[in-house]
């Protein structure tokens, strides 16, 4: 199914009208373009004896004009365009929406994908579980090579680098199971870092979260460990149980100087992106 | 201390398909040099290419390089795309890290020992015909490029053989790339051939840069040089500018690997984006480096196959150095997803669609220039008009993905995958092959046959729509690049099969190709080529085909464009002998220097000290011997 | 061939070490870029301000600004053909580039063998590289100059040998260029 043509989630929903508009208004020039070098070149084949030949007219103003010109339109409204996109689909810009929005964390690990929900006090792997039309602020870092957080169906795509923190915000639109991968080749499990994003009614995702926190597994700075060392194709995994501040700890471990002299770089505005 | 430093035997030890590969690149050594010896060829291969100062000689060196790593990355992508076909629900007969060395290989052979090789073969060929000269304006260091570059690609080809290649993609961002996660030799084989290569290339802008500007023919002011000479012009200052980033953004992560820095580290203080930026800064640039001379050519064959004037002569002068300057303010646009913030990722988006402009205005012109002429569609020009459909469509999905909203769904999808193979083999390689197929007849005194020609060019059209179409789609349906496999209920599979089929056809256009070769050479006495078989506008088509050594027995006093059209007295001119010609002698010097290097590399992969060492003093003491010789070039 | 000092920049070979020139540029560009983004990345090791020696780098200046100045002497003696002064000349340029050398090593091992080496930080590793590319082009000038020394002293002051003075000098003066820069940005600015 053609994923970037089909969105569920309102981020999708701008960028595929964005495609399609910017694909339209290239129309204007590529289109003429192709008939005209059918045109062109049928027509002026050197059999065709009866077509004008003029072999050293190489300059013409108005033409030229013409090329200049009307391309640089485009673009100007293309630019446009561009300019008042970018800002509006800024993936740090929280979207707009009277819902108070779910956060939740993202760390890309060798190779699975793992989700903290800070306010909800569970985590899961592989598996992301959210509520329908609520705005939801993901946090992303990487505890491995870089890789790309990306849920084609909801939105863009964002950079999971180790030690820093970028940000995207998300709002499903329907219910449903979407896919969702990681966009930057990251080593040998790469192709299975797959997840599925279900997106819930309001009263199903309580009943999840209400089941999530059944789960006798615990998510300590030790489990955590564990489950960061490399593996393949992990199994959906849920824990019931998140210790506070863990998704900082593991950004600060790469902010750890050397020397055993306390490290003043706590603050993570300045690594965050 | 160790000896052979961490190369042990287990080095040579390799999976079944690995060993294939391993056992292809040893077979072709030895053949090779065993069909030098049975036919004794050694003395005049030695002769009359290796230590030649020809820039003929070594554009024709150029090619081969280039067709015969042409051939391996082609095989690397048959490779890729059989195991995407065939690999569903898990990992198919190719294992993930040797799948991705192969993707990693696959764009490093193109870019940097197919695409390049073959643009300074082409430049080497033709430049100094055009612009009136004898040679370029370095002999000795043009000889020295070539056999670096060769270098370079003969480690990547030992890495094959002995250990494995980088598994990072082809820029090798870290920290994949760093120790932590890239332990082994892979990625130290990457650095040392780029970077042997990469001094290979920077010699040569430099050389066809002082060439261009200080070798032409009296007369033959900038505005009346070929369209070709000044995008190679445009296509050198960005190899000057260029390149040197390249050298140390791979220096600094040879110095993390090495001796343990934190350039590009995850821990104190190591910044991966700066690596990202570093790398970009100088990949952006090479992609122009690449396509501006195509353009070039097909300026040069748009006109004669026309038989018109080219359109627009000073607007194609202006786009060409529109996009130069250009090309230095788009790099961002790689990364839009990194995170830069909307006012810096707006910039870079609307500078990328900027650049679309001055080349949308050489496809009108060109396309103009055909208008009221007589079109004779030949195989050259038929290449025009595939690479003009399809570097079109490139352009679009290019500009598409310029927007960063956009990119950030399309973003290392097989739709970005798609874009940048349309510009490339629908621009650079479909423009060096009509460059082939022009200048091939001045080149070695024959024609080409015509008809296989033509087959050749759509053989390759239906196996590129073939294979890179259903990309696009991909994209769109969400597939992400480099999966060594995917997952049945994605309905990526049926795609991926008939994008399998095209790159079957293009072994087949391939194939078609060689088999050109073959039957041209074989038929070569019943199709000579005398001076000007098309009836050609520029310089070249004045001397005999092939050139003699020197080029032109008198340099011509040129004073208009398209002198060869205006002027035919110069056909007679540049026949007469005048004065007495001295050429640059033979020398083994540039060949010598670029072993050193390759041991130099070899050494320092395998951490074996004193061999890097020896290679690294034996270049010194050749290039200071060398100085000590006099000679009438450098 | 016969070339004044005016349009020995024109020739091939001075127009082509220009350019090389322009290329070494960039590569410093990186190379300074690299330093401005990772100049912060302290992590609990020095500081730009703690490992600038002020003095001891304005010694550097003066030493490696003489060896520019010897050298300019040296390019003169040789367009009037003499020979003596310009290798002279020739061997102090030697001398002092060799003393900035010499000094900059120590600079360096005296910073590693205070745990200040460029392991230890993403800040140390980038003034390492950029301080350290610089001398190590220093390096290669030197041993560029006396090869051309030894080539003066035994084929005499030919044409060619005046011009392979002037495409180095043009290689020194273009190091001293680079110095400044480092000067300014690394120390003085390291300063502040």
């Amino acid at each position: 199914m053609f994923q970037l043509l089909m969105p569920a989630g309102l981020v999708a929903l701008s960028e595929r009208a964005l495609i399609l508009h910017a694909l339209l208004l290239m129309m204007i020039v590529v289109v003429p373009l192709f008939i005209l070098a059918i045109v062109i070149a049928w027509r002026y084949r050197a059999s065709n004896t009866k077509a004008a030949y003029t072999p050293d007219w190489e300059h013409s103003p108005m033409e030229e004009l013409i090329w200049w010109v009307i391309p640089l339109e485009i673009i100007l409204v293309l630019g446009a365009l561009t300019w008042t996109s970018t800002h509006q689909l800024d993936p740090y810009k929280p979207l707009d929406s009277q819902v108070k929005p779910l956060p939740v964390e993202v760390i890309a690990l060798n190779w699975k994908w793992l989700f903290i929900y800070p306010t909800l006090g569970v985590a899961t792997v592989n598996e992301l579980d959210i509520p329908v039309n609520t705005p939801v602020t993901f946090a992303i870092t990487s505890d491995a090579p870089m890789n790309s957080f990306f849920i084609p169906r909801l939105g863009g795509q964002i950079y999971a680098m180790t030690g820093m923190s970028t940000e995207t915000h998300l709002e499903a639109t329907e219910t449903g199971t979407f896919m969702g991968m990681s966009a930057n080749y990251s080593g040998d499990g790469f192709a299975g870092m797959q997840f599925k994003t279900n997106a819930l009614s309001q009263s199903d995702f309580n009943a999840w979260l209400v089941e999530a926190k059944h789960s006798p597994l615990i998510l300590t700075q030790s489990s955590y460990t564990m489950l960061a060392s490399p593996s393949q194709n992990a199994p959906v995994t849920i824990y019931g149980n998140v210790a506070k501040g863990l998704y900082n700890s593991i950004i600060n471990k790469f902010m750890t100087s050397a020397s055993t002299t306390p490290s003043n770089n706590d603050d993570m505005a300045g690594m965050s992106m | 201390m160790n000896l052979f430093g961490r190369l042990t035997l287990t080095a040579l030890e390799h999976g079944f398909v690995e060993s294939i590969g391993a056992g292809v690149v040893v077979l072709g050594a030895v053949c090779t040099l065993a069909l030098l010896l049975y036919f004794k060829k050694f003395g005049w291969l030695w002769r009359e290419y290796i230590t030649s100062l020809d820039a003929k000689k070594i554009g024709i060196m150029y090619l081969v390089l280039a067709a015969a790593m042409g051939l391996r990355g082609f095989i690397d992508a048959l490779m890729m795309r059989g195991e995407q076909a065939t690999a569903v629900g898990g990992p198919g007969f190719l294992p993930p890290d040797h799948f991705a060395q192969i993707f990693t290989a696959h764009g490093v052979i193109m870019i940097f020992f197919v695409a390049m090789p073959f643009m300074f073969g082409l430049l080497n060929l033709m430049v100094p015909l055009q612009i009136g000269a004898r040679d370029v304006a370095f002999p000795f260091i043009n000889s020295l490029s070539y056999w670096l570059t060769v270098m370079g690609a003969m480690l990547v080809n030992l890495s094959l053989v002995a250990g494995s290649f980088a598994a990072t993609g082809w820029l090798a961002y870290p920290p994949l790339s760093e120790l932590q996660y890239s332990p082994g030799v892979g990625v130290d084989y990457y650095i040392w051939a780029l970077q042997i290569a990469g001094i290979g290339s920077l010699l040569g802008g430099i050389n066809f840069l002082v060439t261009i500007i200080k070798m032409r023919a009296p007369g033959m002011k900038l505005m009346r040089m070929p369209i070709f000479v000044w995008t190679a012009l445009g296509s050198m200052s960005l190899v000057v500018f260029a390149f040197p980033v390249l050298t140390v953004t791979l220096a600094l992560l040879t110095l993390d690997r090495t001796i343990g820095t934190h350039f590009f580290t995850t821990d104190l203080g190591g910044n991966v984006m700066m690596y990202v930026n570093l790398i970009w800064a100088w990949g952006h640039p090479e992609v122009y480096i690449l396509i501006l001379p195509a353009f070039g050519i097909f300026s040069e064959l748009v006109p004669v196959f026309s038989q018109k004037r080219l359109f627009g002569y000073t607007s194609m002068v202006i786009a060409t150095l529109l996009i130069v300057f250009l090309s230095f303010m788009v790099w961002v646009h790689h990364f839009f997803t990194m995170g830069a913030g909307a006012d810096v990722n707006a910039f870079f988006g609307i500078m990328t669609m900027v650049i679309s402009i001055p080349t949308g205005v050489k496809i009108f012109n060109w396309l103009f220039t055909m208008f009221r002429g007589r079109i004779v569609f030949k195989t050259p020009m038929l290449w025009f008009m595939g690479f003009l459909f399809s570097f079109t469509i490139g352009g679009v999905t290019g500009v598409l993905m310029s927007i960063p909203g956009a990119d950030f769904m399309l973003h290392n999808s097989l739709f970005l995958v798609a874009h940048f193979h349309n510009m490339i083999i629908g621009g650079v390689v479909f423009g060096f092959f009509a460059g082939v197929s022009y200048w091939f007849p001045k080149i070695f005194g024959f024609m080409l046959n015509e008809k296989l020609g033509k087959l050749v060019f759509w053989l390759w059209i239906v196996g590129f729509a073939t294979a890179f179409l259903p990309l696009y789609a991909l994209g769109i349906m969400g597939m992400t690049r480099r999966l060594d496999y995917v997952d049945p209920a994605s309905g990526w599979h049926a795609l991926l099969i008939v994008a399998g089929i095209g790159a079957c056809i293009i072994g087949l256009a391939i194939l078609a190709q060689i088999y050109q070769f073959y039957v041209s050479i074989r038929d070569r006495k019943l199709h000579p080529a005398g001076d000007d078989p098309w009836n050609g506008r520029t310089l070249e088509w004045a001397v005999s085909s092939p050139p003699p050594e020197y080029n032109f027995a008198t340099i011509p006093h040129i004073s208009e464009r398209d002198p060869l059209w205006y002027n035919p007295d110069l056909k007679k001119i540049v026949h007469e002998k005048s004065a007495p010609i001295e050429m640059p002698e033979h020398t083994a010097m540039g060949f010598c220097i670029a072993i050193a290097a390759f041991l130099l590399g070899f050494g320092m992969i395998w951490q074996m000290w004193w061999l890097a060492l020896l290679g690294l003093v034996a270049a010194v003491l050749l290039v200071i011997v060398y100085s000590f010789i006099d000679h009438a070039h450098a | 061939m016969h070339n004044s000092n005016a349009n020995l920049s024109e020739t091939k070979a001075g127009f082509g070490m220009w350019i090389y020139i322009m290329s070494d540029c960039v590569l410093f560009a990186a190379l300074f870029a690299t330093y401005a983004v990772l100049n912060g990345q302290t992590f609990g090791n020095a500081t730009p301000k703690e490992i600038v020696d002020l003095p001891y780098a304005l010694l550097e200046t003066l030493v490696l600004l003489t060896s520019s100045f010897t050298c300019g002497l040296a390019l003169i003696a040789s367009q009037k053909n003499k020979k003596d002064w310009m290798l002279g000349l020739l061997f102090a340029t030697f001398l002092l580039g060799a003393t900035f050398v010499g000094l900059e090593a120590h600079e360096f091992s005296k910073l590693i063998s205070e745990g200040h080496g460029p392991q230890q930080s993403a800040f140390l590793s980038s003034f390492f590289a950029l301080v350290g590319t610089h001398g190590l082009h220093v390096s290669i000038g030197l041993l560029w100059l006396l090869i051309l020394m030894i080539y003066v002293a035994i084929k005499g002051l030919s044409e060619r040998g005046k011009e392979k003075l002037f495409l180095f000098s043009l290689f020194w003066h273009f190091l001293d260029i680079v110095w400044i820069c480092i000067f300014t940005f690394v120390y003085l600015f390291g300063l502040l």
